[in-house]
């Protein structure tokens, strides 16, 4: 009899290696991610070894809810690792993928974490090669979460970095900020409010080949995920022992996420994205590089948003829209709706 | 949607900086006090002091509800979460205020208490309608915006007996500050005031009148968006080049002379003067904070639980006082950026967004002199 991926939930023996498990990896895992390498059926995938350097990256996804608007938990793991290796300038090949259930989870909403993974997957180009499932008990985690590791390769001559990044250097973002965040925020309990705002959640890899097949000059590729943009223009100042200047007014922010955010009392460029990326380029190259993001379906609101300037302090120095300046400033607590 | 953009456009702050800057005359100077916490932070976010011209000087005052409740009344919401055992509930910012011995309400929740953060008032009374075997307190702080909703709550709460819910409250006036402002060095010094859109339009214009006619100081009453700040130096600039002294309203949109009548009766009918009140860097202020009323006797976590306020002084380096009476600058203070930093505060005015020193270091700190104090000059 195989499994009711309808009206069943998830039980201790789906983790426990018997039987169970290997019906749910069969009729779930393997059917929804079918390739050869997890066809093999083995402990590990073998892969064919490319040519060139090798990036791997891996991140665990821990999201409520878990299903948002325009994503879940699922494609959230597959894009954020697919993204974090296409940041090397590499491009994404293979996944793993770890799960662990809480007992009781609905396997229909498993089922449904489980196609969009594929879906995601599908649609960046990679492989889910090989993964495990574990079980923990009712009451000992929060439904799913999802560990991805993935593994790309760095095509001849490209080196990013986030310690490369020189005064005079640009600095581009690929598109409008916070959706991800606000799409995640308004579904929370106690703040549900209806924004019609979805998470930019994509695979960024199409837009870096695009980058790269560009020729422009590249210092660094971040994606400013978990703490929004100030936090990787930070990051990055901070590694490369720069600053920055940044002109608010050229930072795409759309209507919805600038009204929630004023709503709240919150900076957009504090809210985390999961389908945009920040570069740093040679000046030279900057326009050129533009033309190419914004020739990418995932590009076509890039915008140059500032340069790096030689500052010891490490600050990102911003022109507001007023025209005052002010400090985009690390985060300091967790970033939460303002009181009164 | 449109709300935001309209409010922000650039074009219109370069052409009220362009008629400010016209219209301030060079051979003297304005001295303005945003009262309120929201406009310091509108003024640092949006670098509105690169607009104006070097005669007008913004001066942050005491309006940030966070910065000036004193160390004695989280000591004293502390004691309550630690020693009665109750469910602390309170605003995020009230959480990381430090308080005496190194505690903070977060710290006192390391050590095991039930601390919560709400949003509104009304999360605490749901989670005491929730959770009947708990005693829950809601840490109530905040000028005359945050009291409608709590008095609602208190009488929520008695409406339907709950026997298990009740109110620390420190809710404060604004009309009470702004006079010790004036009877201080700093507020004679001062030559108008931009007064808080939020609490006015629940206490309308009329209590404003007194600073005009009394002390002739011009009060202007505007709204947190950046352009209704730079309307409101226009205004105010304007009184003081013709010598008037009056109550005018930059955020016509929401306040009347009365305010909201049926808000006040709400909170008339809960709470009362306390005789006095200590607030941070103020002193003890008469008649300047709300109790509640004998028949709410109740839902007073003072009264229910006995924990009477201790005043505390503040950390000696500290100069939030100084800071909050419009005295000194954040970047007078030795410790800024060094050893208080918002990551780890040692005063108030570093915890809140809306606190002066928060404010200027995550946002105005490029501009401040470099400071040199070591870290460990404070430990
Ligand atoms: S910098 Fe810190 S210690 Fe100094 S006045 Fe401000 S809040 Fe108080």
């Amino acid at each position: 009899m195989s499994i009711d991926l309808h009206h069943g939930r998830v039980e201790m023996n789906h983790g426990s290696g018997g039987r169970a498990m290997a019906q749910l990896i069969d009729e779930l895992f393997a059917r929804q991610f079918a390739n050869d390498y997890l066809a093999q059926g083995n402990d590990g995938a073998m892969l064919p070894a490319p040519a060139g350097r090798l990036v791997m990256s891996t991140d665990s996804h821990v999201v409520s809810p878990l299903f948002f608007p325009g994503g879940n938990i699922g494609s959230l793991s597959v894009h954020g690792t697919v993204n974090d290796v296409a940041m090397m300038g590499a491009r994404p090949l293979y996944l793993a993928a770890s799960f662990i259930l809480e007992e009781g989870f609905p396997l229909a909403d498993l089922l449904r974490i489980v196609e969009s993974m594929a879906h995601a997957a599908a649609g960046a180009g990679v492989s889910i090669v090989t993964g495990d499932t574990k079980v923990v008990e009712k009451g000992k985690g929060d439904g799913v979460f999802i560990t991805t590791t993935g593994v790309g390769v760095v095509r001849d001559g490209i080196i990013l970095s986030g310690n490369l990044a020189c005064p005079g250097d640009k600095v581009l973002l690929s598109g409008s900020i916070g959706e991800h965040g606000m799409a995640i925020l308004s579904q929370r309990e106690g703040l549900s409010f209806d924004t019609g705002i979805v998470s930019d959640s994509a695979p960024l890899n199409g837009l870096v080949e695009a980058m790269l097949d560009s020729g422009s000059r590249l210092r660094a590729l971040r994606d400013p995920t978990r703490g929004g943009l100030a936090t990787t223009l930070n990051e990055l100042a901070k590694q490369s022992g720069v600053g920055m200047r940044l002109d608010e007014a050229a930072i795409p922010v759309c209507p919805a996420v600038s009204a929630a955010c004023e709503f709240l009392g919150l900076d957009p460029c504090y809210i985390a994205n999961e389908g945009k990326l920040v570069a740093i380029c040679e000046p030279q190259d900057a326009d050129r590089l533009l033309a190419a993001m914004r020739g990418h379906p995932l590009g076509q609101n890039a915008a140059i948003i500032g340069e790096v300037v030689d500052d010891r302090n490490g600050f990102i120095q911003m022109t507001t829209r007023m025209g005052g300046r002010r400090i985009l400033d690390w985060l300091s607590g967790e970033p939460l709706p303002r009181i009164c | 949607m449109r709300y935001v953009d309209e409010f922000r456009d650039g074009d219109l702050a370069r052409h009220l900086a362009a008629a400010i800057g016209s219209e301030a005359q060079g051979t003297r100077r304005y001295h303005l006090m945003e009262f309120c916490g929201g406009h310091t932070h509108a003024i640092s976010r949006y670098g509105l002091g690169d607009l104006l011209p070097p005669s007008v000087h913004m001066i942050h005052g005491p309006g940030c509800p966070v910065c000036v409740l004193p160390i004695g009344r989280i000591d004293q919401a502390i004691r309550l979460a630690l020693e009665h055992r109750v469910t602390l509930c309170s605003y995020g910012d009230c959480l990381r205020v430090p308080a005496s011995l190194g505690l903070s309400l977060l710290k006192a929740k390391a050590q095991g208490a039930d601390v919560r953060m709400v949003y509104a008032v009304t999360d605490a009374l749901e989670l005491a309608r929730q959770n009947s075997e708990r005693q829950v307190v809601f840490l109530a702080i905040g000028f005359e915006t945050t009291t409608p909703p709590t008095a609602v709550a208190v009488q929520q709460a008695a409406a339907s007996g709950l026997k298990n819910f009740s109110v620390l409250c420190n809710h404060v006036l604004t009309p009470a500050a702004m006079h010790a402002i004036l009877a201080s060095p700093a507020g004679v010094r001062l030559d108008g005031f931009i007064g808080p859109a939020h609490v006015s339009t629940v206490i309308g214009s009329r209590p404003y009148e007194p600073f005009a006619r009394d002390h002739g100081k011009p009060v202007v009453i505007a709204g947190f968006e950046p352009l209704d700040v730079m309307q409101a130096v226009l205004m105010l600039v304007r009184q003081i080049n013709t010598g008037r002294a009056e109550v005018e309203n930059e955020f016509t949109r929401a306040v009347t002379p009365e305010g909201n009548l049926k808000a006040q009766a709400i909170v008339n009918e809960v709470f009362e003067l306390r005789d006095g009140f200590e607030w941070r860097g103020l002193g003890s202020l008469p008649k300047s904070a709300l109790k509640l009323r004998p028949r709410y006797a109740d839902f007073d976590a003072e009264a229910r639980f006995g924990v009477g306020y201790v005043p505390v002084p503040d950390n000696k380096a500290c100069e939030c006082g100084a800071i909050l009476r419009g005295e000194k600058r954040p970047q007078d203070c030795r410790i800024f950026g060094t050893a208080c930093t918002p990551d780890r505060p040692v005063g108030s005015c570093m915890v809140s967004a809306e606190g002066a020193c928060a404010a200027h270091y995550t946002y105005g700190r490029f501009q401040g002199p470099a400071t040199t104090v070591a870290r460990e000059e404070m430990q």
